[in-house]
């Protein structure tokens, strides 16, 4: 329960920080708020030789909507963009999900960028950010890129982050006028890993529902027409798709069983606060 | 042979409960041990050591914080309180910790320095709590004897007392 031996590096600007992991690469690992990286190296699952600390980098402390996206910068804590005083009204299916998100006492340090550069598939932002079609910035010394959401989680704690880069940014599409959304989760306690988790945006056309927890990655469809009328199906054939497998936490079945349940009410639940 | 590994000890220093804290640690040094182990607080309680018991939590720069997820050099020019920077000098109990008492807010005690912690960072954002809204800050935390129902009770009490102006316990 103790990590092995590494260097910390507390750095002030982007540009210190992927000087250090174009030269470390995958020996570095970024440190924001070490909500999940910490635990892993007390656990030895992780055994960088180098952590950079980015919390004190000014530049990635904002919070900015620019272009139809709500940028977050990558030393932004959840309890901060709980606390923006917009979240309501220009990322309403943020505001629902992150409640849900640890505990008020890890939220203080989590980052939401940390979040989804560790991609644990039953988190509630890789899964926010998948279905509402988000966007993640990535720097090296190479250059900026950023990334769909889809493009960029590839598999449980996997992502198409290559060693040397880093997440700057995670980018929120704002609400949609006319959009209604929901979430919801099942978990054995307050907090806890999600079994099952659902996010869902309805316009007039159709209904965009993500599902986390089940397959190694959020994974979302689309559903309009016929298949909307009457969900029940769609919805069967998509927790078949989602191939969820036993472990201590549910059966197979009974997370398809979850996706079905949620899934109908939660379709149900954004279609009626469409505005 | 295993590699031996010699890397360089940082130096830091910090406000604890208010006076400063100079040091020099290893990196991998867990805050939650620097404090207990390096400076003999024993009012850190280390329970899991991976973030999910809360019995280590403290206050980093006035915002609850598991001392067992953080580095003692991430401390460096930061402040951090412990559960000792509630009674006063004399050792005289404040008016949450009191309630704690009165309302059977603890049983062995080894989960309370945090919860402790925990329920003043919570009660300055949130000065009039719901019950339901207690019962969600305390899901942070792990207790194994009271039920909780206890500590419900003590920090809605203290909420208004402090609301009420007067001290819970009197």
């Amino acid at each position: 329960m103790k990590p092995s031996a590494f260097d910390y590096q507390r750095v002030a600007r982007v540009e210190e920080a992927i000087d250090l992991l174009a030269r470390h690469g995958e020996d570095a690992k970024i440190l924001a708020g070490g909500q999940s990286l910490v635990a892993m190296m007390n656990y030895r699952l992780v055994e960088p030789k180098l952590l950079i600390d980015i919390t004190g980098i000014e530049g990635l402390a904002s919070i900015e909507e620019k272009g139809g996206f709500v940028d977050v910068g990558a030393a932004v804590t959840q309890a901060r963009l709980m606390a923006w005083p917009a979240l309501a009204e220009r990322l309403p299916l943020l505001a629902k999900a992150m409640p849900h998100i640890g505990h008020f006492q890890t939220r203080s340090r989590g980052t939401v960028c940390g979040s989804i550069a560790h991609s644990d598939p039953s988190s509630e932002l890789p899964l926010v950010l998948a279905t509402l079609g988000g966007q993640v910035v990535l720097r090296s010394k190479r250059g900026s890129r950023t990334l769909a959401a889809d493009d960029f989680q590839t598999g449980p704690l996997s992502t198409a982050r290559e060693p040397d880069e880093m997440v700057v940014a995670v980018r929120f599409p704002v609400r949609q006028a006319g959009a209604g959304y929901a979430f919801d989760e099942v978990t054995q306690r307050q907090g806890d890993f999600a079994i099952c988790s659902v996010a869902a945006v309805a316009t007039a056309q159709e209904v965009r529902l993500g599902v986390g927890g089940v397959a190694g990655r959020p994974t979302v469809t689309r559903l309009s027409g016929a298949a909307l009328a009457n969900p029940d199906g769609a919805l069967n054939a998509f927790a078949w798709e989602l191939g969820g497998s036993d472990d201590i936490h549910a059966t197979a079945q009974y997370r398809r069983q979850l996706v079905r349940r949620i899934g109908r009410r939660i379709i149900e639940e954004a279609q009626s606060c469409r505005s | 042979m295993p590699e031996l590994k010699t890397i360089g000890r940082k130096s830091i220093s910090f406000v604890l409960n208010g006076k400063p804290v100079v040091a020099e640690v290893e990196p991998r040094m867990l805050l939650s041990d620097f404090l207990r182990q390096e400076l003999g607080r024993t009012d850190i309680h280390v329970g899991c050591e991976h973030g999910v018991c809360g019995a280590c939590t403290i206050r980093f720069d006035g915002r609850p914080a598991r001392s067992c997820l953080m580095f003692a050099v991430q401390a460096d020019g930061h402040r951090v309180d412990t559960v000792e920077s509630l009674a006063t000098q004399e050792g005289a109990l404040n008016d949450l910790q009191r309630a704690f008492r009165t309302h059977h807010g603890l049983q062995c005690g080894y989960c309370t320095p945090g919860i402790l912690m925990s329920a003043e960072a919570y009660l300055e954002g949130h000065p009039d709590p719901s019950e339901a809204e207690v019962r969600e800050m305390l899901s942070g935390h792990l207790c194994r004897c009271t039920g909780y129902v206890g500590m419900v009770r003590a920090i809605l009490a203290t909420a208004k007392a402090r609301k009420d102006g007067k001290a819970a316990a009197e």
